[in-house]
Order: C-alpha cells, then sequence, then structure tokens
C-alpha cells in the first residue's frame, strides 16, 4: 500500500458559484432576521415567543445535525470501521461547526433564560413554580444556574473532543505509517471517539432534550423524547453528509468514494428512519393507550388541533419516504435518487423539530411561513460557507490512515 | 435423474482461483459452481452469478403477513366479534402495530428460510453430490459442466496451466435425490480421503 502512489485531488477549493450561494442565503437569512425582529420581535407576547422560538428550534436542530456528524466518525471509528475513511474528512468538516453553531445556539438559549421568557419554557416564572408541585420537584434539575451550566459543558465539550479528533485525523497526512506507529494512531483515535460517545450519551443521549426541547411542556415528559431526537438530527446528519459526498464527487472530487459507499450511506438513513418511527411511535402509542391526561396533553394539539396537517406530514416523510423509496438496492445506489432522499429527510427532520418545539409555545396558530425559512436559509448558508470553508483547509483524504485500503476495495 | 460428465479444477487458494474463473468464463465453458472452504467476497460477480431475488420474495412475504395481521384483527374486532376494550374505538390501529410488525417479520422470515432452503436444494434426508471432500476443509473447487463437444483432456490442461494443482473427471448425478449416497459416490470420496 504504501510503496503505491495514489492519484487523486487532494485540495477542494471553494467555487464561487457556492460562496454566492452562501452569501445570498445568509443575506436572505439576515433580511428575513430583521424584518422579523421589527414585525414579530415587537409585537405580541405570543408573537414574541413565536420569534425566539423559531430562531430556537432552527439553531439547535442544526447543532445537533453538525455535532450527529461527529457522532458517526465516533461510532464508525469505535467498530473499527475502514468503509468511510474515503470520505471521512467531509464528516470532520460538517462537525467543524459545532462551535459556531453552538456558541449562536447558546447565545439564543441564554437570551431566553437569563431575560426569563416564561412564554417559551413556564418554569423560568418563579410564580408558576412556587404554585405547582409538579414543576416543584422538577425545579433541581429546570433551573436557570443548572441550564447555564450543563449547556456550557455540553456545548464546550462537544467541541474540544470533536477538534481533538479531527487533530488526530491530521496526523494522517504528514507520512506514512509502519506496524506500530500505526496500532498508536488506532489506539489514540478509539479513545478520544470512546470519550465523545460517553459525553454523547449524557448529553445528546439523555439530559439535553429534556432541558431544551422537552422543559418547554415542562409538565409533560417521556423517556423516549431523547432518543427520539437523537434518532432524528443522526438520520438529518447521514443525510447531510451524503448531500455533501454527492456535491464533491460531482465537482470531480473524492475519487474513491463510489456506489458502495453511497449504498451504505443509503442503508444507514434507511436503519435510521425506521428507528426514528419506532421511537416516535412507542412514544406515540403508550400514552394514546394508557390515556392519562398529564400524558396526553403533549398529543392533544398536535394529532387533534391546528398541528394535525404538520404531525401526519411528518411521519409521511420521514418514514413512509424511506420505507418505500430507499427500500431497494438500486435506488440506494441511484446519485439523484439518493440526493432527492437526503434533501427531503433534512428537510423532514427540520419540520419533525419544528413540531416538537413551536406547539409548546404557541398552542392554536400554525406559523409555519416564510420567518421559518428564512431563518433556514441563514443556517444553511452558513452551514455552506463553514463546510466549504473546513474542506478547502484540509487534503480531502487522509491518505495515511491505516483503514484507507479498506476503504477503497470496499465493496457492499 | 440425469448423470452429467463434469471436469473438476481444485486451486489451493483463491488469488489463483479469481483470474482462472475469469479466464474460463472467457474461454466460453460453462462453470457450473464453484466450492469455496469460505465465503470469497466478489466471487459471484467474478463468475457473473445474477443477483438474488431472495430479497424480493421476502418482501412478498411481509406484505402477506401485514395484511394477513390487519384483516385478521379488523374483521375479528371490527365485524366478527367486536369488543369494548378501555373505551378504545373498535378500529384501534397504533394498539394493533406491534402485531401487524411482529406478523410482518414472522412471515418474511419463515418465508425467507424456506425459499432459501428451496434455492439451495436443502433439506432432511436430501443428498447431493460432492465434488471433493477438501472443499469443506481448505480447497477451492471449481466445477465446469462438459457438453458433447467438451474437449476433456483440453480443458483439463487449460485448468493445470491456469493454476489448478488437481484436475478431474467425475460423471456424477446433477441433481439432488433422497436416501443415502449411491455406490460410486462412495467410492469417489474414499478415493479422495485417502488421497487426501
Amino acid at each position: 500500500m504504501s510503496e503505491q502512489t495514489l492519484d487523486f485531488k487532494e485540495q477542494f477549493e471553494v467555487p464561487s458559484k457556492m460562496k454566492t450561494w452562501s452569501y445570498a442565503l445568509i443575506g436572505i437569512g439576515l433580511l428575513a432576521f430583521i424584518i422579523g425582529l421589527f414585525t414579530k420581535g415587537t409585537g405580541t407576547n405570543e408573537e414574541k415567543a413565536i420569534f425566539m422560538g423559531t430562531i430556537m428550534y432552527n439553531t439547535i436542530f442544526w447543532t445537533m445535525v453538525c455535532n450527529a456528524a461527529m457522532f458517526f466518525i465516533c461510532a464508525t471509528t469505535l467498530a473499527m470501521g475502514g468503509w468511510q475513511i474515503t470520505f471521512r474528512r467531509v464528516a470532520e468538516a460538517i462537525s467543524t461547526l459545532v462551535p459556531v453553531f453552538g456558541i449562536i445556539t447558546l447565545i439564543v438559549l441564554f437570551y431566553i433564560v437569563l431575560t426569563g421568557n416564561h412564554e417559551i419554557y413556564h418554569w423560568l416564572d418563579a410564580k408558576q413554580v412556587a404554585a405547582d408541585a409538579i414543576l416543584k420537584g422538577k425545579s433541581g434539575f429546570l433551573n436557570v444556574k443548572f441550564f447555564v451550566i450543563w449547556s456550557i459543558l455540553a456545548v464546550g465539550l462537544w467541541s474540544l473532543l470533536g477538534w481533538r479528533m479531527r487533530k488526530i485525523s491530521s496526523e494522517a497526512d504528514i507520512e506514512p505509517m509502519d506496524f506500530n506507529s500505526g496500532n498508536t494512531y488506532v489506539w489514540k483515535n478509539t479513545v478520544t471517539a470512546g470519550l465523545f460517545i460517553v459525553w454523547f450519551a449524557l448529553t445528546v443521549g439523555s439530559t439535553l432534550p429534556w432541558l431544551w426541547l422537552m422543559s418547554i411542556d415542562a409538565h409533560w415528559y417521556s423517556t423516549m423524547y431523547s432518543w427520539y431526537v437523537f434518532a432524528s438530527t443522526f438520520v438529518a446528519g447521514v443525510a447531510l453528509i451524503t448531500l455533501w459526498v454527492i456535491y464533491l464527487k460531482n465537482k470531480g472530487y473524492l475519487e474513491y468514494t463510489n456506489q458502495e459507499h453511497l449504498h451504505d450511506l443509503g442503508k444507514f438513513i434507511f436503519a435510521f428512519s425506521i428507528f426514528w418511527t419506532y421511537l416516535w411511535f412507542s412514544q406515540y402509542m403508550l400514552i394514546w393507550y394508557s390515556n392519562q391526561p398529564e400524558e396526553t396533553v403533549y398529543f392533544k394539539g398536535r394529532v387533534q388541533g391546528p398541528y394535525k396537517g404538520i404531525f401526519f406530514l411528518n411521519v409521511i416523510i420521514n418514514f413512509i419516504c424511506p420505507l418505500l423509496i430507499l427500500m431497494k438496492r438500486s435506488s440506494k445506489r441511484n446519485y439523484t435518487l439518493m440526493t432527492f432522499m437526503a434533501v427531503l429527510i433534512l428537510f423532514g427532520h427540520w419540520i419533525d423539530f419544528y413540531q416538537m418545539v413551536m406547539p409548546g409555545i404557541s398552542k392554536d396558530h400554525v406559523s409555519l411561513g416564510w420567518f421559518d425559512f428564512g431563518i433556514l436559509a441563514l443556517f444553511i448558508g452558513l452551514m455552506i460557507h463553514f463546510v466549504g470553508k473546513a474542506l478547502a483547509s484540509k487534503p480531502l483524504i487522509a491518505k495515511y490512515n491505516p483503514f484507507l485500503k479498506e476503504s477503497i476495495v470496499y465493496h457492499t | 435423474m440425469a448423470k452429467k460428465k463434469f471436469v473438476v479444477g481444485c486451486f489451493d487458494n483463491e488469488e489463483a482461483l479469481f483470474p482462472a474463473v475469469k479466464k474460463v468464463r472467457t474461454a466460453g465453458y460453462k462453470i457450473r459452481d464453484v466450492y469455496t472452504p469460505f465465503p470469497v467476497h466478489g466471487l459471484d460477480h467474478a463468475m457473473g452469478l445474477r443477483e438474488t431475488s431472495l430479497h424480493t420474495a421476502g418482501f412478498i412475504y411481509g406484505i402477506t403477513g401485514t395484511a394477513t395481521a390487519l384483516g385478521g384483527i379488523s374483521w375479528i374486532l371490527t365485524y366478527d366479534w367486536p369488543l369494548n376494550i378501555g373505551g378504545k374505538p373498535h378500529f384501534a390501529l397504533p394498539a394493533w402495530i406491534p402485531i401487524i410488525f411482529e406478523l410482518t417479520v414472522l412471515f418474511a422470515a419463515v418465508g425467507m428460510v424456506y425459499t432459501f432452503c428451496y434455492l439451495c436444494q436443502l433439506a432432511p434426508f436430501v443428498k447431493k453430490h460432492h465434488f471433493h471432500p477438501r472443499a469443506t476443509d481448505d480447497l477451492f473447487v471449481m466445477v465446469i459442466e462438459c457438453t458433447d463437444k467438451t474437449n476433456v483432456d483440453d480443458l483439463k490442461g487449460f485448468l493445470t496451466s491456469n493454476g489448478a494443482i488437481e484436475t478431474d473427471v467425475q460423471v456424477a448425478e446433477e441433481g439432488w435425490w433422497w436416501g443415502r449416497y449411491d455406490k460410486d459416490d462412495e467410492k469417489t470420496l474414499e478415493k479422495k480421503i485417502v488421497a487426501a
């Protein structure tokens, strides 16, 4: 392996068209933000809450989706997977967004929490908490101090461990490895990936969705909620990786990534769409079956209220479509269809986040409209800009990675 | 129960096997099968085997399971014997989903296992001819079907020149049969074991 020279385009150059697109999207987003600030932001209390809530679910969604890219790297590393090496730098580039979007999330959330916006988080209102036995019981967890510290810790450690994973990955650019240095390299990767996964389980896998999202409906709880959020963001994260891989292939990069790798990404999207549905349905069915008023309150507005359409659209996009379209082997190997599915799934889980957050903030009005899509454009623009920059800053393939050969000759 | 003539070439590693498979195919011979001690990646492509349709069968079995469960439960609980369970509507779809799912999996799994066994001609008491006893141990055994026009000696020479360490001509039962291995088969087996 080491004697052979690999022939590939190492350096990604950001095309001017991509720059134009990212700046245009950021521009549209900022415009929407400013217009929203002066229309919704100065309106009634509910309108103000919708304004903050819309920004909030967008930023949480994108932070978690980008963090899912690092989860993808760490999970495959721990499983001693070799197939992802040819396009691992793409996932790494996406994960560089965690600190950026993480800081935006922290600013938005801290603004909500520190100004005591109890239209969004009811547990911020001291008077209500004092009069409410359930909120009182949860106040050890749902309080400003814990919220702030835990959120900073979460975003900080994701960024730190992600940065370390990317730094280790850069070592494979320098020189060929022999057996011993290869072993050390794999071991270092394994330890950091293990630490990341543990921290990921303690945050995304359990506490953070409770704190950031579930506490909007402060009375209600579900033990499946965090897994449901995790599945949602992971599937969207893999879809995002797939989109970038297909984009780079279209531009003539990533010569060693082929249909076999696309097939496995497709399998991931298919499998985790089913997993998402499993959690979504388990959460729904148990509550529907036992029919306890304090539990059904969450679904009342979503299934029977004004959010009915979005609720069922969510299931159709995120379950029925992947099930029927991605089941066939040939569709997982088809670049056009995979692009379509990746976009559809990203949109579907964005809608999923919308219906997790907004019905808790504005029960009677479905606010989905220009402002939501404007803020979405802002985040897509930022994502394109930063991922493009991160891709250009490193070789596209770590050419001395011990698993590279396995990845090149890989077939499913 | 037709007997056929086969030319058997044995290889002792897969590196020799792959180019040989390609050359035998391009020379126009018909490979009946290649028996290997372990699953060899990419061999199916090299042999030009078509994609299995087992998964299509699995999908059909699964849909059958879904339809059976949905049809059965809804007929029983809404038409044949409606019961009031916890004040739920008679057509209580969410409660049925787990059972529908499990019947889907059951039908698909069991159906695919039986279909797989049928396609591979595997069943209790079914016997098939073994071309070489060491195929389950350490030998890669390529079996080529002969026609009337096949020159057996040429073919044996061709295999040897492409890395076969052992070649052989066998007239053997091509399908499966019930019962025991017949006398001919036992003889070839004994001879091979002694030689090995």
